[in-house]
């Protein structure tokens, strides 16, 4: 096992804070580095070669730790974690997440790592192909099975995506541990009120487009969920064609895509402090799935999107390549939250002012499928 | 005691302390998931890396008795005799 340094990080608000940007591709993982949010240094690939799509920060009772899902093509995923800033990495030798033997199944894919609410601290989950849900109670150094949903009685008619069959989002809620969401492609959105033991589909008002019945029980295409912050019961859902708010923890969703250019897209996310506040980045059609018009825009609510308003300064008028669910995220910068984001082209911005201005952080790089951004104490290691 | 060579790329030499190559007894059924099974109780870096939660060897991995592939062999049933090597190689993957 390689051990890691354990870091002793301290999470302050001061002029020392650096945010750092764990980025995950196609061929490895890069972190850049930066004390405006403006100018940033690339540090990496860490992992060549290697697929990362999935990539989470944990920042609660003082911990720095990154954690990376990272898919080997020849020995097979992992989880490994860092709490030096990337300088050293840990891997549970036995494996942090591995299929129990009776299920008689192999991971194949790490594709969402969440950690919990402060007031859950180790508690991280993760979500994976197949489609399952793993929830860590050692900060992400080992995790168990959800078995609720592994033997939920729609498994054998819950499909798969183009890019396979996994739960992509999980939300836990903050104010309620016992209620998660959960969503999945295909099977849509699944909501549990009992800590994981049960879960029920809560897709009611979600459209397919790819099945005679345009409002089933479960089998949509959600491509992500999100939930607000100040009201845990509302959620927002970027799906396979609509855009999507739910009020009342899932009973019921409406369309929210009035002012949007296009409905299609897979990256929904929303304020860590503010509520109503959400952005998603619209992309042209299923068939073509390009920014639209090939401009690429976030588009900005602060109404619960009720309505939109698009971001683009600084963003390029000519772009070809999508971005990806995990590909986004916010971070809890306490003056001015951050808005980060990558493309499938691996041209990754930030920005330092909720969206309305975007700096390029780097180019060129592997297509990019995991994002995500938080504040560190201190210089750089 | 019978003893049976298994190579390793260099890739997995740091799930097995360093080693490229190694002497392990060849078991009393003398098959690779035997000699794999034992590697992977002192090593089990080296046992994930190799075969995946349902014991089966990963897509793109190959295992050679020899010069033969033992899926063409008998797979994880495939023995090795006396004199010959285990040679585990990453096939073509990634892009």
């Amino acid at each position: 096992m390689n051990q890691a340094r354990c870091g002793v990080a301290l999470f302050a608000m001061d002029n020392d804070q650096r945010t750092i940007m764990a980025i995950g591709t196609k061929k490895g993982l890069w972190l850049a580095e930066s004390t405006d949010r403006e100018t940033w240094t690339l540090n990496g690939p860490h992992f060549l070669n290697l697929e990362v799509p999935s990539v989470a920060i944990d920042t609660r009772e003082g911990r720095t730790r990154i954690l990376a899902g990272v898919n080997d093509w020849h020995w097979g995923p992992t989880v490994v974690y860092s709490d030096d800033a990337g300088a050293t990495w840990s891997e549970p030798e036995q494996g942090a997440i591995k299929f129990p033997a009776d299920t008689d199944t192999a991971l194949a894919r790490i594709w969402h790592l969440r950690p919990d609410t402060a007031e859950r601290p180790g508690v991280v989950w993760a979500g994976c192909e197949p489609i399952s849900v793993f929830r860590s109670t050692d900060s992400g150094e080992s995790f168990e099975l959800n078995r609720g949903l592994w033997d939920h009685p729609h498994r054998s008619q819950w499909g798969a995506g183009f890019g396979g069959a996994a739960v992509h989002s999980i939300v836990p809620n903050v104010r309620d541990e016992n209620t998660i969401h959960a969503a999945m492609s295909t099977g849509g959105v699944y909501r549990s009120t009992d800590g994981g033991t049960s879960w029920e589909p809560r897709n009611k008002g979600i459209r397919v487009g790819f099945d005679p019945d345009p409002y089933p029980e479960f089998g949509q295409c959600v491509h992500h969920i999100t939930a607000d912050a100040q009201d845990p019961n509302r959620l927002y859902a970027q799906n396979h064609g609509g855009v999507y708010r739910t009020d009342n923890s899932g009973d019921e969703w409406i369309s929210i895509a009035d002012g949007l250019p296009a409905d299609f897209g897979f990256v929904f996310l929303s304020h860590p402090r503010t509520g109503g506040t959400v952005w998603t980045i619209p992309l042209q059609g299923e068939g073509e799935r390009i920014p639209v018009g090939g401009r690429l825009s976030v588009y900005r609510s602060t109404d619960a999107g009720n309505s939109w308003r698009e971001q683009h300064n600084g963003l390029p008028d000519a772009e070809y390549n999508v971005v990806l669910r995990d590909a986004a995220a916010v971070d809890e910068h306490p003056g001015s939250v951050g808005v980060y984001f990558g493309t499938r082209g691996g041209e990754v911005f930030a920005s330092n002012d909720e969206g309305a201005h975007f700096a390029t952080v780097a180019t060129r790089l592997p297509d990019v499928l995991s994002v995500r951004a938080a504040q560190f104490a201190g210089a750089a290691q | 005691m019978t003893m049976v060579t298994v190579e390793v790329p260099s890739v997995l030499a740091n799930a097995l302390e360093g080693q490229r190559s190694l002497q392990v007894p060849l078991p009393e059924d003398g098959t690779v998931g035997s000699i794999l099974d034992a590697l992977g109780e002192r090593y089990p870096l080296f046992a994930r890396r190799v075969r995946d939660e349902r014991g089966q060897v990963r897509r793109y991995v190959n295992i050679f008795v020899g010069p033969d592939n033992i899926r063409r062999l008998k797979g994880l049933d495939s023995t090795v005799s006396p004199g010959q090597d285990v040679l585990i190689m990453q096939s073509v993957a990634g892009g």
